[in-house]
């Protein structure tokens, strides 16, 4: 048995990149695995991506849509990679959306933000044509060119990565339960059961908007709260990430507590009133911001230490209103003449009233 | 080994003392603050407790994996402790009692036969240093399909095993789910019959790096004297708990 060290620092492995070529997956700490969001700043936030084997899950705003573009950028990041995809909506016709997902940017594009993003590497102008255009990108964008793509929202994906056999698409519009949407996800899940092997690919499962009016079954809390469990147990057992979209405010508040305690991460999306003085005072930047992003919980698979981040809630934007990025909430200058001092709320509970900001 | 830290925590559940056998202990969380560590922390000690302990672990939330994991990260080895026949893994993750057909309490009563009959295999000496666990209480009214009653019913009969047998009770539950509900009967009822109380919240100033959330121990000392209250902060580590009074942490 092993003795107890008591030991100053906790052990941490490190975190070493790509598992195998072009396969999207990194090695995490404590056996675990992730895949990546399909959102770059995202996944640094998370301290790499979606862990395999969790459930995701994202709140929603009624007031907004931004839960797509995390979608959007998850299915899509899996379908590059090649792993397999089941998307499962309350469209007539999930197949559509598949349309909607964006491409990699190409790589002109990609290079320029990147060195506009380089702080400490200057060029002078005269002197990049000794440079090898791939040396100007750091080796940490490098692996990452690989593990996540800069997704350009303008650009659909092309038709080759989704129109393939490993790309499965659910409407759960008409069925009067979720017993048929629960076998094909076991179905699906079964394909990427764990075992101490090498990982050989893994699996997403993208549930948009569940518990949405459209659905026979909105009504029955429990069943639905019965069918995220066993997608969380099922999740556990596999290495894939079940990503599900959700609004709290349609379902009672504990059913909604309920879900929150299931998943492993926990996110969620919020509207920007347009043309809040209040805000464009507090906040640099307001007017680029399209959303903000709470991130309540991040995955603790093999650990009882929990996530703390430096701050919880970010504001989303898009860079040349092409790339999803996302950035600490800057205050702006205090006014002194109008003498408003900020009350932020010390609370990360993520409540959602407008207004209350964790910086 | 035997001169373990002698935290805060293990002193607020009384490990030095008595142990936690014959008393119910409910551990109570939220979304921002978990409080698995909590079991994790009873889980080990309970091995170290008595040579011939036995742990009997309904698992609802994680797999054996999981716990495994963090167990040997705090010097323990649960796979051993399984193999040696002293922890025994009950997975329930699939637990479900399906909507028609046979009413919950039989499903609910072959899960509690299931507990009794570990029990009584085990040594006669031995009977008395059980402890069993259950991650966690919500997921049982899920598997339930919402019948509160019947979750309860099951409860009450795993609590008359800390009479009957002297075993240890030690379940967790999420107060943040029943704050709106009309009734929370089943979190009352729990809170109601809870020998010790294990509370967990966030800190009421936000997240910190150094502080993950503030602990509250209540002993409830039926009938003799009033109850004693234990209130700390506390930090998680991979190998270990910190725990520390408010602004003594340095």
């Amino acid at each position: 048995m092993a003795a107890t060290r008591t030991r100053g620092s906790s052990f941490s492995r490190n975190v070493s990149t790509v598992t195998s070529q072009n396969s999207g997956l990194k090695h995490g700490p404590n056996g675990t695995t992730f895949l990546s969001s399909g959102i770059p700043d995202l996944d640094k936030i998370l301290g790499g991506g979606y862990t395999l084997g969790s459930l995701v899950m994202i709140m929603e705003d009624a007031e907004a849509p931004h839960h797509m573009l995390l979608l959007r950028n998850f299915m899509s990041q899996g379908l590059i990679h090649k792993h397999p995809l089941l998307y499962a909506s309350a469209s007539r016709d999930p197949k559509g959306f598949l349309g909607t997902l964006p491409a990699p940017a190409s790589a002109k594009e990609d290079k320029t933000r990147d060195l506009t993003n380089e702080k400490d590497l200057r060029i002078a102008w005269q002197y990049k044509k000794y440079f090898d255009p791939q040396l100007n990108i750091s080796s940490n964008n490098g692996a990452q060119q690989d593990y996540c793509n800069d997704l350009d929202l303008r650009k659909p994906l092309d038709r080759h990565f989704y129109s393939g056999m490993n790309v499965g698409c659910v409407s759960i519009q008409d069925s009067p339960d979720l017993a048929s949407l629960q076998d094909q996800c076991a179905k699906f899940l079964s394909q990427f059961s764990r075992n101490e092997a090498n990982i050989s690919s893994a699996g997403r499962i993208a549930i948009q908007s569940f518990c949405s009016p459209q659905c026979k079954f909105a009504n029955m809390e429990w069943h639905m709260l019965s069918f995220i469990r066993s997608l969380k147990a099922m999740a556990r057992s596999s290495n894939a990430v079940v990503l599900v979209s959700f609004p709290p405010s349609l379902l009672s508040p504990s059913c909604s507590k309920r879900l929150q305690h299931m998943a492993d991460t926990l996110l969620s999306v919020r509207a920007i009133p347009d043309e809040d003085k209040e805000m464009a005072k507090l906040l640099t930047g307001y007017q680029d911001m399209v959303g903000l992003l709470n991130v309540h919980k991040v995955a603790r698979l093999n650990t009882q230490v929990p996530v703390i981040l430096e701050t919880t809630t970010f504001s989303i934007k898009l860079h040349k209103r092409r790339y999803l990025v996302l950035e600490c909430l800057n205050q702006a200058p205090v006014d002194g003449s109008s003498g408003s001092s900020y009350n932020t709320s010390g609370s990360c509970s993520g409540s959602t009233k407008a207004g209350s900001l964790d910086f | 080994m035997e001169h373990k830290e002698l935290n805060l925590l293990n002193e607020a559940l009384g490990f030095h003392n008595n142990n936690l056998y014959g008393r119910f202990v409910l551990v109570e969380d939220t979304v921002d603050t978990t409080a698995a560590f909590v079991l994790h922390q009873i889980l080990k000690h309970s091995f170290s407790s008595h040579p011939s302990s036995s742990v009997i672990f309904l698992a609802l939330s994680h797999p054996f994996s999981h716990y495994d994991r963090i167990l040997r990260k705090i010097g323990c080895n649960l796979a051993a402790q399984r193999d040696n026949k002293r922890f025994f893994f009950i997975d329930m993750l699939m637990l479900q009692f399906p909507d028609e057909g046979k009413p919950n309490d039989v499903g609910f009563a072959a899960v509690f036969e299931k507990i009794e009959s570990v029990i009584k295999a085990l040594p006669q000496d031995n009977t008395k240093f059980v402890t069993i666990m259950i991650d966690d209480i919500s997921f049982l009214q899920v598997a339930a399909n919402g019948s509160s009653n019947d979750v309860l019913d099951f409860l009450h009969y795993c609590y008359t095993l800390t009479s009957e047998y002297g075993c240890a009770f030690i379940a967790l539950d999420h107060k943040d789910i029943y704050l709106n509900e009309e009734k929370p009967a089943i979190i009352s009822e729990m809170e109601y019959l809870a020998d010790i109380l294990v509370k967990a919240e966030p800190l009421a100033t936000g997240l910190a790096k150094d502080v993950h959330g503030q602990l509250m121990v209540l002993h409830k000392q039926h009938g003799i004297s009033p109850v004693k209250i234990h209130n700390f902060h506390f930090k998680i580590k991979e190998n270990s708990i910190e725990c520390f009074y408010p602004g003594t942490k340095i």
